[in-house]
């Protein structure tokens, strides 16, 4: 583990880790230092112990309140993250799937769909515990990509994407995927500061998944139901499927898509565009 | 789910936390837990020795306050407490519930001496 800013086993593809040969950022801030001499959340109050007196030779016991979330850490990295995406007036999701459900793709198909409509820039951020298949496969569709591996991690975390976001030089007015390492517990609770968690979800992989794991559905906003057209050849109930993701989380969002044949994806590039647009046009308003 | 990655995430909070040197141990840390934050218990205790070996928290007490899991039902748009994930609306019996509470993980305190 990096002792300077706390980076775990994770590697950003390609670079060694100097930390004296690159800028942590403002985020990096507020772990390092202790503010114990000014007022905010995690303040720290002496003597408020049980113990009434001190007895010479005795340690007092005292209680020292905190009141801090356990992954304050990370949500400043991905409040940093999300800062420096809001001035490139950038849109961010989070894919989220069970490993093999085509996210990887489902991510190629829409890019190249993408670049026909003539949308704006894209980069692509590719979590795995190993090897860089994944973003050779992006950059393959002529999209910037960055492969995080995160060794033994099994999810990403806001410190790795704002490393990942550094290398990329994300143009202005991107869309940012983050594809997330497949698994369907861990990175629901991970904030990366992206402004969407979009979970893949495929047809082969049966209805009851949503509620087998509840809680990355209800951190979703949208479901992509992928592999539609193999739903003939697997004995699917898309209805009951549908329903499911419902029962978890009754506002999220479903679209049925096919990476191979191509359904659905103008609805999901359609969703993007809008949800990009409400972003900048809540922005302007501020 | 990842009570490794939440055990590192306690012990940067109680090192900082613990740093005054008027401080030489941590005896014990309370924590709130909510129903719905996918923490497993055996788990995060069994991190939680491992984690905190050689810091001034090793071998402190780790106690975990639960908090309840909230929801809000979308048929009778009450909000209510649930115990599973997958419960009906105590209420009304509906099977459309948003949790909207209990997905809390926060060190509350910590004894030092």
């Amino acid at each position: 583990m990096c002792t300077v800013c706390g980076c775990g086993d994770g590697q950003v593809e390609g670079l060694s880790h100097h930390h004296d040969d690159h800028d942590h950022g403002a985020s990096h801030e507020h772990g390092h230092h202790h503010h114990h001499h000014h007022g905010h959340a995690h303040d720290i109050h002496f003597g408020q112990g049980p113990a009434g007196v001190e007895v010479p030779g005795m340690t007092q016991e005292r209680l020292i309140e905190i009141e801090t979330g356990i992954l304050s850490q990370n949500d400043r990295y991905a409040a940093a993250n999300r800062e420096k995406l809001s001035a490139l007036e950038a849109y961010a999701v989070n894919l989220v799937s069970s490993p093999g459900s085509g996210k990887t793709t489902l991510l190629c198909a829409t890019i190249n769909a993408m670049t026909a409509r003539g949308a704006g820039p894209v980069a692509v951020i590719e979590g795995d515990q190993q090897t860089s298949n994944d973003a050779d496969r992006i950059r393959a569709t002529g999209a910037p990509a960055c492969q995080v591996n995160t060794g033994k991690g099994c999810h990403l975390d806001g410190h790795m994407v704002g490393h990942a976001m550094k290398h990329l030089n994300i143009q202005p007015q991107s869309t940012l995927f983050i594809e997330n390492v497949g698994n369907l517990v861990c990175p629901a609770a991970f904030d990366l500061g992206e402004d969407a968690k979009v979970a893949v979800i495929s047809v082969t992989e049966g209805e009851d998944k949503p509620l087998k794991y509840p809680d990355m559905f209800t951190a979703a906003r949208i479901a992509l139901l992928n592999k539609i057209d193999l739903s003939p050849f697997c004995d699917v109930d898309l209805e009951l499927y549908e329903a499911n993701l419902r029962r978890v989380n009754p506002t999220i969002e479903i679209i049925r898509v096919s990476a191979r044949t191509g359904e659905g994806l103008d609805l999901w590039l359609g969703w993007l565009e809008s949800q990009a647009a409400a972003k900048r046009a809540k922005q302007a308003a501020e | 789910m990842h009570e490794m990655s939440i055990c590192e995430g306690i012990r940067n909070v109680v090192d900082k936390a613990a740093s005054d040197p008027g401080i030489a141990r941590v005896t014990r840390v309370r924590l709130e837990i909510g129903r719905f934050a996918g923490v497993e218990k055996p788990a995060l205790e069994f991190a939680w020795e491992v984690v905190m070996r050689g810091s001034k928290a090793e071998g402190a007490a780790l106690e975990i306050i639960d908090l309840p899991g909230k929801a809000l039902c979308y048929d009778c748009m009450k909000s209510v407490e649930i115990a599973d994930r997958l419960d009906p609306c105590p209420d009304c019996g509906g099977g459309k519930l948003m949790p909207d509470g209990g997905d809390e993980m926060r060190i509350k305190d910590m004894e030092v001496a």
